[in-house]
């Protein structure tokens, strides 16, 4: 652990920082027990609603649920990284007429709630579902996040690489499809993902505009069992899907961290090193 | 348009509410993000590991979990407040994650020849770190910063879904009740939107330009 902030400690720092982890680790442990004492005693620790989650419906159910999350996902991300691909090209056309009205598009559709896109859909059409909604929303957004992405992925090569394209008798639009965008979503694969992230997370809004996905089948489900277990069995079912949630998320996030590695690797190994990142005294991957 | 006229001190009244949300999450989330933020580089293991679990735990929930958690699990351990209240703590919970990996990598982009040259010339910690590192730190971190608001400014249209009427609130509640003007009333909210967030997101853009110079 190198950090700019401080040496490598001698006995008497050695001493404070032991001293230090000893009252964090208490402080934890202090703050973790409140709030398992919280839980008891409102009955929710011990309480016999925890067995729902030994019922294979209730999973069945998540499951289902979170089916409905990843379908609109899915739709939603390819369907964004098309129309950001669009956008990009349109954006970094010499002619204005393609180029303005891509770049106003962008900066507005960006600078807009996801929700306000998804309820926008409605407003035009009744008879709209509400998957369709979502995925217009969703699509709408994140298109115009991509765009952003890949334009500053293109722009970040060095220009050789569009004068050769051109040079042996490309056009404008066969540089930018073989040799600038492939290089572009190489450089921004991790950030790609990441975004991908944001447009699952995103995919919960679809509770508020009455899209039966994960987060919606945890009201369901509280709806349902609570009859028969009161309304603590809220609580149970909102942690398993809180957990399902955040695993499916991380587990995106760790394929964009090690796709940064990987990319790192791989600039640094790069004959054409651009300057890439200020690495001053080689502290190498503080993360 | 008419109808948008006539209801403009409706929606005025619920911008009010949304610039409100935005500004007092904003607040919070920096206090909260910024010692998170800390915690992740100070040198005692049990802090980085608290802040290490904050940030990997909220930046992979969606916001609206967090809102829904605020609205209907916190009430079954007795934790009630007012709705306006569970959405200034959701937003501020979810966007001090944020903050916190801004400050955590800004402190980390300022090479480790400062701190060391500041310690060379016999600086004292809190010297070294007062007149070295954070302004270094702090031009790095500022357009991050305005960018995570843009998006908190965006992230508080959630707050419609639990019960509190702000600007999207609004606009869908006109929306629905005049369905034949409807297109009007999101225009009309989305042009409220869009006051906050283009100048700010064209703040971030030239502060960072001009920050890549300098570099």
């Amino acid at each position: 652990m190198s950090s700019v902030l401080y040496d490598i400690p001698g006995p008497r720092a050695r001493r404070r920082i032991l001293i230090g982890s000893i009252i964090g680790g208490l402080v934890l442990v202090a703050l973790l027990g409140l709030a398992l004492k919280r839980l008891s005693d409102n009955g929710i620790l011990g309480s016999p609603s925890w067995e729902v989650l030994t019922y294979p419906e209730i999973w069945e159910s998540l499951g289902r649920g979170l089916l409905a999350t990843l379908r609109a996902a899915a739709l939603a991300a390819v369907l964004a990284v098309l129309l950001g691909a669009v956008l990009t090209a349109l954006r970094l056309s010499p002619t204005r007429w393609l180029s303005w009205p891509a770049a106003t598009f962008t900066e507005l559709f960006r600078g807009l709630p996801v929700l306000l896109l998804m309820f926008a859909p409605f407003v035009i059409s009744t008879t709209i579902s509400p998957f369709t909604a979502v995925v217009i929303g969703l699509t709408l957004y994140n298109g115009c996040i991509i765009a952003e992405i890949l334009r500053s992925g293109v722009v970040a090569l060095p220009s050789g690489q569009r004068e050769a394209g051109l040079a042996i008798g490309l056009t404008p639009v066969a540089t930018l499809r073989a040799i600038e965008f492939p290089q572009a979503v190489r450089i921004m694969l991790p950030t790609l993902v990441s975004q991908i992230v944001v447009l699952l997370k995103d995919t919960s809004l679809g509770y508020i505009v009455t899209y039966e996905e994960l987060l919606t089948t945890v009201k369901t489900l509280r709806n349902f069992y609570s009859t028969s277990f009161g309304s603590e069995v809220l609580f149970p079912i909102f942690f398993a899907g809180a957990v399902i949630y955040i695993l499916v998320n991380m587990t995106i996030s760790q394929v964009a961290s090690w796709l940064a590695r990987r990319g790192n690797k791989k600039a640094a190994r790069a004959p054409l090193g651009r300057e890439d990142r200020p690495t001053a005294g080689g502290v190498g991957g503080a993360a | 348009m008419d109808a948008l006229v006539d209801n403009l001190d409706l929606i005025l009244e619920a911008f009010w509410t949304t610039i409100q949300l935005t500004v007092v999450a904003a607040i919070a989330a920096l206090i909260l993000g910024t010692v998170l933020g800390t915690m992740r580089v100070s040198p005692i293991p049990p802090l980085r590991w608290l802040g290490a679990a904050y940030v990997e735990i909220i930046r992979n929930t969606p916001l609206t979990l967090v809102f829904f958690f605020m609205v209907f699990v916190a009430p079954q351990v007795d934790i009630l407040v007012e709705f306006k209240t569970s959405a200034y703590v959701a937003l501020s919970v979810y966007t001090a994650a944020f903050v916190c990996e801004a400050v955590r990598s800004g402190i980390n982009s300022v090479s480790t020849g400062q701190a060391e040259a500041a310690r060379a010339i016999g600086m004292t910690f809190s010297q070294s770190i007062g007149t070295v590192i954070l302004p270094q730190a702090m031009r790095t971190i500022v357009p991050p910063l305005i960018n995570i608001f843009v998006a908190l400014t965006k992230n508080s249209s959630v707050a419609a879904g639990f019960f509190v009427t702000e600007l999207f609130g609004q606009g869908r509640t006109l929306a629905i009740e005049n369905p034949s003007e409807g297109m009007w009333f999101l225009a009309g909210v989305a042009f409220f939107y869009l006051v906050i967030t283009i100048p700010a997101g064209i703040a971030a853009g030239h502060l960072e330009r001009k920050v890549a110079i300098a570099r």
